[in-house]
């Protein structure tokens, strides 16, 4: 059983119409818009920019509240603690504050807590490059949490999508109670350029009813507030329906990781967002397969290599996680030669893999972007196979 | 029903919980039995409330055996936690319980900065200078020459006084007794739910089971009053020697109190 939930519309806090922004500007707006009314973070390249512009844009709302954390660890916490107590509550890092967020992900994730992470990848490991983009995060968001999970990740390409798909991360998060990643790249964050901000913002509300338990019973459960009066059990360790700690119980646990994988496997499509760029005309010559910033070069490549009459197409990821294997491999089956672009060695490649064998991959890990110049020899050698 | 007593403060408990997982003779029970009475002769309502506990012996005292809202996460994390809770609803009461380990080790730095923020929390530290749960390993506040799993020849490292370390990071309301000074313990937790800031209180709870066998320290009971003859009270504090206090713990209201 799916919990109905309807989505509800709210006034857009900017004004309607063209903006021009920054990505991580454009995030912080877009996490605004969607009503996030707690923020917890600690200052990192390159997503310092998003906290900064949160904690000036929230003084001037009512009802919002900024907390500037000792380490990503407590700000991921404080998330928790905030969404629990009834708020939409976001945080935002880069990769190596992203790694110490992986604790409390796991512990968002058993619990079933809404909330968005917004990870700008710079070049790793570690500390690496700090005002270098990267993708490098892919596997660690989809994997870095201990034990069995589901858990969504968008992947923005635009400042334009630094907005709307934080709405959409949020609008997930809540329909899910799920933590949804927005994994953007330096590129994207540091991005100025324009984009459009609708009058309103559609997206969906947890259901806080009470009296109904709140980790079982339906597949996605209504998620009352402390001081409702729930007595409610939040615990990391496996539990039952109401939150009672099942540590020994086999079936507790089958049942818990089954529910949590389930709620977001069997709604990959209605959360799945691709686009597909001159795929029409199949069988391709070229399929690129690409998301963020990267996707930006593969689609300029892609109309370059139609203006020289050469049959290239772009299936564009906009949601990473769950993956879009379906899609993916349908576009895949029209294409003669499947290239995955990324900044990173291959890690959404291994998942193209998985349902077209025979792709292969275009990396670059010296944290400069791929530019549409580096793709055009890899369609040329395609058309000449 | 007399608030305090016994079958009122039954009524504050999801016995349905019961037996806790509390070895004979720990202290952390006394503590729980302590905490209840404090809130039931406090004038808030327990639906008002929210527990905020982390990992180990102490994450248990409220969870889930008190009948409010519990927050059970990550070991180290709970005051992290609450400070979120604690900025989006200003209605709630909460109460951070936490062992030793908990909140003086890996949860250190979340310690002194939620000190440091004076954020209007009551935090409760079940310091019993173990690592109870995992077996008995040394901890930041396990004290000179003491015997545990990780210091086969005593422990050589120096102990946090927390209740100070507290101070020091800018609570202000500190105290510290132990789960044989009950009567002030819960007097302390009284005020310490009353007071509109961050109140520290550390309370001593004795292990007998990895501490106490180990260091041959006798039955819970010898442990128990072990743990009064080194209890000082502050006022008489004042009057000892560095000497004298050698090997003492001071307890009262450290900062804040009356």
């Amino acid at each position: 059983m799916f919990e109905k939930i309807e989505p509800v519309s709210l006034a857009s806090i900017l004004p309607p119409g063209p903006a021009f922004l920054q990505g991580d500007e454009a995030c912080a707006e877009g996490a605004i818009a969607a009503g996030c009314t707690y923020y917890a973070g600690y200052p990192i390249t390159p997503a310092s920019e998003i906290m900064e512009h949160i904690c000036r844009r929230f003084a001037e709302l009512e009802g919002r509240i900024f907390m500037q954390m000792e380490d990503e660890i407590a700000s991921l916490a404080s998330c928790i603690g905030a969404s629990w107590a009834g708020a939409l509550a976001m945080t935002a890092t880069s990769g190596p504050g992203f790694t110490l967020m992986l604790e409390n992900l796991g512990y968002a994730l058993i619990t079933e807590t809404p909330l968005v992470i917004v990870d700008v990848q710079r070049a790793g490991p570690s500390t690496g490059q700090a005002t270098r983009p990267a993708q490098g995060d892919v596997l660690q968001a989809r994997f870095g949490a201990s034990g069995d999970f589901e858990l969504i990740a968008i992947s923005p390409w635009s400042v334009q999508e630094m907005y709307s798909e934080t709405i959409r991360a949020f609008s997930l998060a809540e329909r899910f109670r799920v933590p949804v990643i927005l994994l953007a790249d330096e590129a994207v964050g540091h991005l100025r350029e324009s984009l459009t901000i609708e009058p309103t913002v559609r997206m969906y509300r947890r259901s806080r009813q009470g009296g109904r338990p709140p980790f079982g019973d339906a597949e996605v459960p209504p998620m009352p507030a402390f001081g409702q009066g729930e007595k409610l059990l939040v615990t990391g360790s496996t539990h039952d329906a109401w939150g009672y700690r099942r540590t020994s119980s086999a079936a507790a646990q089958a049942a818990l990781v089954e529910r949590l994988c389930r709620k977001i496997t069997a709604h990959a499509e209605e959360i799945g967002r691709t686009i597909s760029y001159c795929c029409d005309d199949q069988p391709l010559d070229t399929l690129f397969v690409a998301y963020g910033f990267t996707a930006r070069s593969a689609l300029r490549a892609v109309i370059e290599a139609r203006h020289r009459g050469a049959r290239a197409g772009l299936l564009r990821l906009v949601t990473l996680w769950p993956f879009p294997a379906a899609t993916v491999a349908r576009h895949a089956a029209g294409a003669r030669q499947v290239i995955v672009a990324e900044m990173n060695r291959g890690q959404i490649l291994r998942e193209v893999q998985r349902v077209a064998p025979a792709a292969r991959g275009y990396h670059r890990t010296d944290g400069e972007i791929i530019q549409p110049d580096e793709l055009r020899p890899l369609i040329d050698e395609g058309g000449r196979q | 029903m007399k608030p305090g007593s016994n079958a009122s403060i039954m009524r504050l408990l999801r016995t349905e919980t019961f037996p806790t997982p509390f070895c004979p003779g720990c202290g952390h029970g006394i503590l729980l039995g302590a905490l209840l009475r404090a809130i039931d002769e406090s004038p808030w309502p327990l639906e008002r409330y929210l527990f905020v506990s982390g990992i180990g012996c102490a994450g248990w005292i409220p969870s889930p055996h008190i009948a409010a809202d519990t927050l059970h996460v990550t070991h180290g994390r709970p005051l992290a936690f609450a400070t979120g809770a604690r900025m989006v609803n200003p209605e709630l009461k909460i109460v951070v319980i936490g062992g030793d380990g908990d909140l003086a080790s890996i949860g250190g730095n979340h310690l002194i900065h939620a000190a440091r923020r004076d954020l209007d929390l009551t935090v409760l530290c079940a310091n019993n200078e173990t690592y109870g749960m995992t077996g008995g390993q040394v901890t930041p506040t396990t004290p000179l020459g003491v015997q545990t799993a990780t210091t086969l020849q005593g422990n050589r490292e120096r102990p946090l006084d927390l209740a100070r370390l507290a101070e020091a990071a800018g609570a202000t309301y500190v105290a510290r007794y132990s789960v044989w000074h009950t009567r002030l313990l819960i007097r302390s937790i009284r005020r310490a739910l009353a007071h509109p800031g961050f109140a520290f209180i550390e309370v001593l709870s004795p292990c007998p089971t990895q501490a106490g066998r180990r260091n041959r320290l006798g039955t819970p009971a010898q442990m128990l009053r072990a743990l009064n003859e080194r209890c000082v009270p502050l006022a008489r504090s004042q009057q000892m020697t560095a000497e004298e206090l050698q090997g003492k713990t001071v307890i009262g209201e450290l900062v804040g109190g009356s």
